[in-house]
């Protein structure tokens, strides 16, 4: 769903080579890629073929070895100290120490939100999530799939315009997932103004499901072997999955990844 | 994390009452004591080792319950424990200047790797110098230059007690994954709030480990402080009175050991005690 206007985030001809001892790993090759304001992208594509490491870069976790990178026109660098992104990564990633709560408050309390306005966002966002009972609870009481969960609401606490997410619903069962992906779409559309998603997974059907774009990444060295649009009508349901351009597209994804390996 | 599931049954003891969870805890202990006190008299019986070799439990016993100057004084165990305060006291004090100098140490050794390294052999190095020796130094050292007499000493404690706490809160500063940190950096937080939210929290299991060294590292530290001349008080003070005395009434010395213990013992259970409250959220291993 590529619009008229200018995209949110540009990459060209960024290359990203890790150094481990003697040898150089080509973690991304001249990957270049424009994502519109609230498009819905994936990347998908097997192990190792640098869907973190693209992640990272656009989130300025890590510098790219070569090529130029620009959110919403600025560097990467200014995109982060101006909280335009909200991370989920590939493990939870919660403070042991902190209540459930108190984790999905954490980057409120960081940017500064009052505690009347954390608590109401905290409350909101559990809920959404289906942990509206488990505020005071532990991490460690939880288990991987709920642990999750805690870091999806954690990264939608702040309203992020930019929102990533590696391999989010990794960790869930196939009805939860499905849930959840029917729940992600929801606060997708429902946003105020439209966030845009970088989502990360393995599973073919989900990121025809949910996507506009579907970024089929190949390894060694990592890079986009073909892009597939996803022209499902919105708003998708349980019945978009039965739909024979459903199962056309998530062949089309198939074949794509299946050319290089 | 997955690992966490596997132990969640172990907290369905909370749902016992306080009165029964003291009793598991307090057994094990009860065993070994009966156990260690058979094996003294069983050992002594055996061999039979002479009173001034090894006393009789029951002589230690009566040695506390026996009186100073003659029958006229006061009971010897208040005596002891008044001398075991002292000791305690000129503990606590030099855990306390040790454990904020040691916190102080891992501070700037983890802004600057150039500080940690200059000065990492100088902090490992203080500790291969024996304490009995420095003790006087210090001691008399700074009782001349007019500092109080128990500060003196807490500095010698201090010398015991800064090295694990150094140690130990380096390794805890250090303790947060690359991906906690990378989540306080997609929030760009300020270093102050990296610190306060997310390095302090992740150290403190490696702090209260260090400290509980450092408690029981600051009682022997206070007792060597009071070995030099001019102490009139601590458990230092009634070892070298105790040990000179040795052959004639032995178990005075064991008596003074047996309460020196208590002191190390005490301490180290108020430290672990500050930790349930502090660390109450998390899982503490044993
Ligand atoms: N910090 C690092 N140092 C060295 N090599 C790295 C580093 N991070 C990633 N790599 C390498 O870069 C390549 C891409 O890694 P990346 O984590 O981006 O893969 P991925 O597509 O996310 O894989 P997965 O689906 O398993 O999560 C891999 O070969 C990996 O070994
Ligand atoms: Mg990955």
């Amino acid at each position: 769903m590529m619009t008229a206007t200018s995209p949110i985030i540009v990459l060209n001809q960024v290359n990203k080579t890790y150094y481990v001892g003697k040898n150089q790993i080509n973690a991304l090759h001249d990957v270049s890629l424009s994502i519109a304001p609230g498009e819905f992208i994936s990347l998908i594509g097997p192990s190792g073929c640098g869907k973190s490491t693209l992640m990272r870069l656009i989130g300025d976790l890590e510098q790219p070895s070569s090529g130029t990178l620009l959110v919403k026109e600025k560097t990467p660098s200014k995109a982060r100290q101006d909280r335009d992104y909200g991370i989920v990564f590939q493990a939870p990633v919660l403070y042991e120490w902190r209540s459930v709560r108190k984790n999905v408050e954490l980057p409120l309390e960081i940017m500064g939100y009052s505690p009347a306005q954390r608590h109401e966002r905290a409350t909101e966002m559990l809920k959404l999530v289906g942990l509206g009972d488990f505020g005071d609870s532990y991490p460690w009481q939880l288990s991987g799939g709920m642990q999750q969960r805690v870091s999806i609401a954690r990264a939608l606490a702040f309203s992020p315009s930019i929102l990533m997410m590696d391999e989010p619903f990794g960790a869930l069962d196939e009805i939860t997932r499905e849930r959840m992906q029917a729940e992600l779409l929801r606060i997708w559309s429902d946003a105020d103004s439209k966030t845009t998603v970088i989502f990360v997974t393995h599973s073919i059907p989900e990121a025809v499901f949910l996507s506009d774009r579907v970024v089929v990444m190949s390894p060694r060295p990592g890079r986009i072997e073909r892009i597939v649009d996803i022209d499902l009508p919105r708003p998708r349901d349980f019945t978009t999955r039965e739909l024979p351009r459903f199962f056309e597209l998530v062949t089309e994804v198939r074949e794509g990844l299946r050319e290089h390996s | 994390m997955g690992d966490h599931d596997l132990s969640l049954p172990k907290y369905t003891s909370q749902s016992k009452s306080a009165a029964a969870q003291l009793m598991a805890r307090l057994l094990p202990v009860t065993y070994v004591v009966v156990g260690l006190l058979c094996a003294w008299e069983g050992i002594k019986a055996l061999w039979s080792i002479n009173d001034n070799t090894l006393p009789h439990l029951s002589s230690i016993v009566s040695f506390f319950g026996s009186r100073s100057q003659g029958g006229r004084g006061p009971l010897l165990v208040y005596q002891m424990l008044v001398n075991a305060l002292a000791t305690f006291g000129v503990a606590f004090g030099g855990f306390v200047i040790g454990g904020m100098l040691g916190f102080l140490l891992a501070l700037i050794f983890t802004q600057s790797k150039l500080l940690e390294r200059g000065l990492m052999p100088y902090v490992v190095g203080s500790q291969t110098v024996p304490i009995l020796a420095i003790a006087p130094m210090v001691v008399v050292g700074l009782g001349q230059m007019g500092s109080p007499d128990w500060l003196a000493k807490a500095f010698i404690a201090a010398y015991l007690t800064f090295f694990p706490v150094t140690i130990g809160m380096l390794r805890g500063l250090r303790a947060a994954s690359s991906e906690a940190l990378a989540l306080m950096h997609s929030y760009a937080a300020s270093p102050v709030q990296i610190f306060l939210k997310l390095r302090l929290p992740a150290s403190l299991p490696y702090l209260f480990t260090a400290l509980k060294v450092a408690a029981t590292a600051s009682v022997i530290g206070a007792i060597v402080a009071e070995l030099p001349a001019g102490s009139s008080m601590g458990i230092g003070v009634v070892i070298l009175n105790a040990a000179q005395y040795y052959n004639s009434r032995p178990e005075a010395l064991y008596a003074a050991v047996l309460i020196a213990g208590c002191v190390g013992l005490v301490f180290y259970g108020i430290v672990a005690a500050a930790e349930r409250l502090i660390v109450r959220e998390r899982r503490i291993e044993a």
